[in-house]
């Protein structure tokens, strides 16, 4: 059976009996680097192309086919046209921020990819608070965002900046909260224990009715993190033309563009670990010869497989809903998630005390 | 009450947005519902309506005559100065002079596609093609002579 | 010649402290074409909104006066584009009017079911456009499947998808085609079925509604006094359709109902237009079965000579009321021609109708309002 640990362990096997602790941990660094890269390089691709191809659907429309067959290599093409492209700097810029930003954006994104579980054993740090480095990481992103917005000298960048720095720091509460409640049930900040507490199943099915009213908030709430439609005010394109990063171009554009959809990655493998069971298979009570036929399908296939359905059920809500006015956006969350959630937040922690989840 | 109200709010505005998902989604996995036209792919069988209203061309039958009189109806009643007829005599076999069309000149980049010439005719010598494929490299292809080389008026149109 | 920081201090020009002046247009996804508007904003809320026009004048009224009595009405489908059959209708009224034209029953019937066609395929276009305009793409694509049914009609019958040129001084250029009826018939069963689409994704939708509702509010007094007509007077609580109020055409003999609605805001206005559409649909059901016998046009003389005088006629377009404004010296150009055109009335209300509200208000506000440049501009 096909296993990512095993090819893991090989290769630490075979570099700790060749070199001395020390080398063998730096090749082992420099090895990840290469795969995090590979892996960003590889998910933008497949993803812008997903997007494109979803919403072409959704919009009665074939979408990409030309490059490659089906379209395939459209968004390699676009890429190299991005490479191509000019990095303009404006006038008047603050040129150091200006340049910087897009590297720190892409930066935040990186750092969220050490606590993910990519499949069983293939963690690249299981950090024992990995769920509480995950929501204080990924709120760093939103300086990028002001960085951007501000060094511009652009008033729809400034604009923006602004509404994105108000929606992120809003949405933070309830995401945090939502993921709180998972915590809550497992006793936990730990990823790999949180998947190993879903072993018996799922947290959405186990929790009963709270932890799936906290899924759903915490989908709505990373949707507005991550600056998608419907809560993409800080692009917004009828009103700021391209709000925050309205005067990139060229490869700093596509950064923007490529941290967008790691981050919708990330927070959708985050929702597919502490809601979904990570790469736990499914499993079903008793049912020995149906967990049994669902252990036959590799890990790392599991958890590709709930992220990527998260992934599309965002893109489904993009390309469905209109556009929240920004006021409106912030009552969203001050008058209903949070509130919902601080009360479903109580319940949660009944179910845990009491011990009425399964 | 104001909680009633409250919970109302939220199940309305849920379900309202979970009806527009269901449809959207619909969509997504009803691939026959794509209405896109593969243009390049289907030219050979992209059929136009005959009525459509593409270039102004005139109609030669198979002894390359025509049926323009030259009388610059068309040019009289062109709103962009788009046609340009010129004139030349010629000598009916009674030893007459007659009007005749020497060269028809149709600037298809001054062309709005208006149809006012094809109605202003009044020998139906000129009428509008289905072709829209217009783009060329150089604009002078634009300016097109319609009489083709060696043609005539055809016998009996006045 | 300016230097750097001199242009720097212009653009970024501001009255008083906390103010932002920012240029919305020419080029903007939401302007839908040239529009140039300089917002004054206070944070995000709209302090004053300036539109600038002039990026697509094209003098379409001065070139009317060198062209003769047929060839003026075909630069009219340049205005407003969108409703370009009933734009051409106005003018051939108006040398028909001036010359006493009797156009025939058939050729008023046709003229009719085009104009209805022309409505929907109109609002069709500019529901996509506005749900655009709130973020949502996708009605867009459902909205422009039923139009492009409405263009192919349009293709078949009058040879152009969007500047038909069809409607000439006397009735119609050709007889319709002999598919008309059978393509309207499954047109009207298309968008039956399909209109409730937009209900599930625009009308009812909580985001759609909030975004709308209470947003870029007219009175009716304010309605009347800023000129406005068409759908943004109707949804004020303005009667003023011209089809009602002086029914040209066959108008007068079919039964259709003035939609009126007294919220005035943004949401009001689109509600019209959605019930506009069904009215359209009434119409052509009554008129698609029963188009006369007979001519399609009146016999004309080849160059018309309108008498010594001045004439005005109005349509309801798409966007609201047209006037044709006709002065004749009796030759064979018009003397002068003004057109009375619905979007610049419209427009002008467009700051009363935004102060106080936030950017993202704008949108909603100047969606629905339906602004067609070339037609405000002309």
């Amino acid at each position: 059976m096909f296993s990512l640990e095993g090819i893991t362990k090989t290769i630490q096997d075979w570099l700790f009996s060749s070199f001395s602790p020390t080398v063998a941990l730096l090749i082992e660094c420099a090895i990840i680097i290469l795969l995090a890269i590979a892996l960003f390089a590889l998910l933008g691709l497949v993803l812008v192309l997903m997007e494109r191809k979803v919403a072409a659907h959704i919009q009665i429309r074939l979408g990409p086919n030309r490059v490659g067959p089906g379209g395939m290599f459209q968004t390699v093409a676009d890429t190299v046209k991005l490479i191509m492209k000019e990095g303009l700097t404006p006038d008047m810029a603050d040129k150091f921020l200006f340049n910087l930003a897009p590297f720190i954006v892409m930066i935040v994104a990186m750092l969220l990819l050490a606590p993910i579980a990519f499949a069983k054993n293939f963690q690249i740090w299981d950090i024992n608070i990995g769920v509480l480095y995950v929501s204080a990481v990924s709120s760093l992103s939103v300086i990028g965002i002001l960085m951007a917005g501000w060094a511009s000298n652009n008033k729809y960048s400034l604009l923006g900046a602004m509404r994105s720095g108000a929606q992120i720091v809003s949405y933070e509460l309830s995401a945090g909260l939502a993921i709180l409640s998972v915590v809550v049930l497992t006793g936990s900040l730990q990823i790999s224990d949180i998947i190993e507490s879903q072993k018996d199943g799922w947290w959405l099915f186990k929790g009963h009715i709270p932890v799936i009213i906290a899924f759903v908030i915490f989908l709505i709430a990373v949707t507005a993190e991550t600056n998608r439609a419907p809560f993409d005010l800080a692009e917004a394109e009828s009103e700021l033309t391209a709000g925050f990063h309205t005067e990139y171009s060229g490869m700093r554009f596509a950064f923007f563009f490529l941290a967008e959809y790691i981050n919708i990655f990330i927070v959708c493998s985050i929702g597919a670990t502490l809601f979904l069971g990570g790469w736990m298979p499914l499993h079903i009570g008793n049912w020995e010869s149906f967990n049994h036929l669902m252990d036959y399908i590799p890990s790392s296939v599991w958890f590709m497989g709930k992220t990527f359905f998260l992934i599309f059920l965002i893109m489904w809500f993009r390309w469905t809903f209109p556009r929240l006015r920004v006021d409106q956006l912030l009552n969203l969350e001050w008058k209903y998630l949070l509130p919902i959630s601080l009360f479903n937040i109580l319940l949660v922690t009944l179910i845990a005390i009491m011990g009425w989840h399964f | 009450m104001f909680l009633k109200e409250y919970i109302k709010d939220v199940y309305n505005g849920v379900t309202s947005l979970l009806k527009g998902m269901r449809k959207t989604g619909y969509y997504f996995f009803h691939t026959k519902e794509i209405i896109t036209e593969q243009y390049p792919d289907n030219r050979d069988t992209l059929k136009l309506a005959e009525r459509f209203r593409g270039e102004v061309v005139m109609l030669h039958d198979e002894n390359n005559e025509h049926a323009c009189t030259g009388c610059t109806a068309c040019e009289l009643a062109c709103p962009n100065g788009t046609i340009k007829v010129i004139t030349k005599f010629d000598m009916t076999p009674e030893g007459k002079k007659k009007k005749a069309v020497d060269t028809f000149i149709y600037h298809l980049e001054l062309c709005t596609m208006c149809n006012l010439c094809v109605e202003a005719c009044p020998t139906g010598a000129i009428s509008m093609a289905q072709n829209f494929e217009h783009s060329v490299y150089d604009r002078n292809k634009l300016t097109k002579r319609l009489n083709k080389p060696g043609s005539k008026v055809r016998e009996g149109v006045e | 010649m300016y230097t750097q920081t001199e242009v720097i201090k212009d653009t970024t020009a501001s009255g008083s402290e906390g103010e932002l002046v920012i240029n919305m247009g020419p080029q903007h996804p939401a302007t839908h074409g040239v529009l140039h508007l300089v917002i004054t904003l206070n944070g995000e809320t709209i302090k004053k909104i300036e539109p600038h026009l002039g990026y697509i004048h094209r003098s379409i009224e001065k070139m009317t006066e060198s062209l003769t009595y047929r060839q003026f009405t075909y630069v009219t489908s340049r205005m407003d584009y969108l409703s370009a059959h009933i734009n051409n209708l106005a003018c051939a009224m108006t040398v028909e009017k001036a010359m006493q034209i009797e156009v025939p029953e058939r050729a008023q019937v046709i003229r009719v079911l085009m104009n209805e066609l022309t409505r929907i395929a109109s609002h069709e276009l500019w529901i996509g456009a506005m749900a655009m305009d709130l973020g949502a793409f996708t009605p867009f694509f459902y909205a422009f499947r039923e139009r492009e049914m409405i263009t192919e009609i349009m293709e078949d019958s009058c040879g152009a998808r969007l500047t038909m040129n069809y409607m000439v001084p006397g009735g119609v250029m050709y007889d319709i085609h002999p598919d008309f009826q059978k393509k309207v018939k499954a047109f009207v069963q298309q968008f039956k079925d399909k209109v409730t689409e937009y209900e599930d994704l625009v009308t009812n939708n909580v985001i759609f509604q909030s975004r709308t509702k209470g947003v870029g509010y007219l009175s009716k007094e304010d309605a009347i006094s800023y000129g406005c007509s068409g759908p943004v007077a109707r949804a004020s609580g303005v009667s003023c359709d011209i089809r009602k109020i002086y029914p040209y055409e066959v108008y007068g003999k079919v039964e259709f109902d003035e939609v009126l609605d007294t919220a005035g805001d943004s949401f009001a206005r689109y509600l019209v237009r959605v019930k506009e559409m069904n009215q359209s649909i009434r119409i052509i059901e009554q008129l698609i079965d029963n188009i006369p016998e007979g001519d399609f046009q009146a016999k004309t003389k080849a160059v018309l000579k309108p008498p010594k005088g001045e004439f005005y006629t109005r349509v309801e377009t798409a966007r609201g009321e047209l006037g044709v404004y006709l002065v004749s010296e009796g030759g064979t150009t018009p003397y002068r021609i003004k057109y009375r055109s619905p979007g610049f009335s419209n427009l002008s209300a467009l700051d009363h109708m935004a102060r106080g509200s936030k950017i993202g208000d704008l949108m909603a506000t100047m969606g629905t309002l339906d602004l067609v440049i070339p037609d405000i501009d002309r």
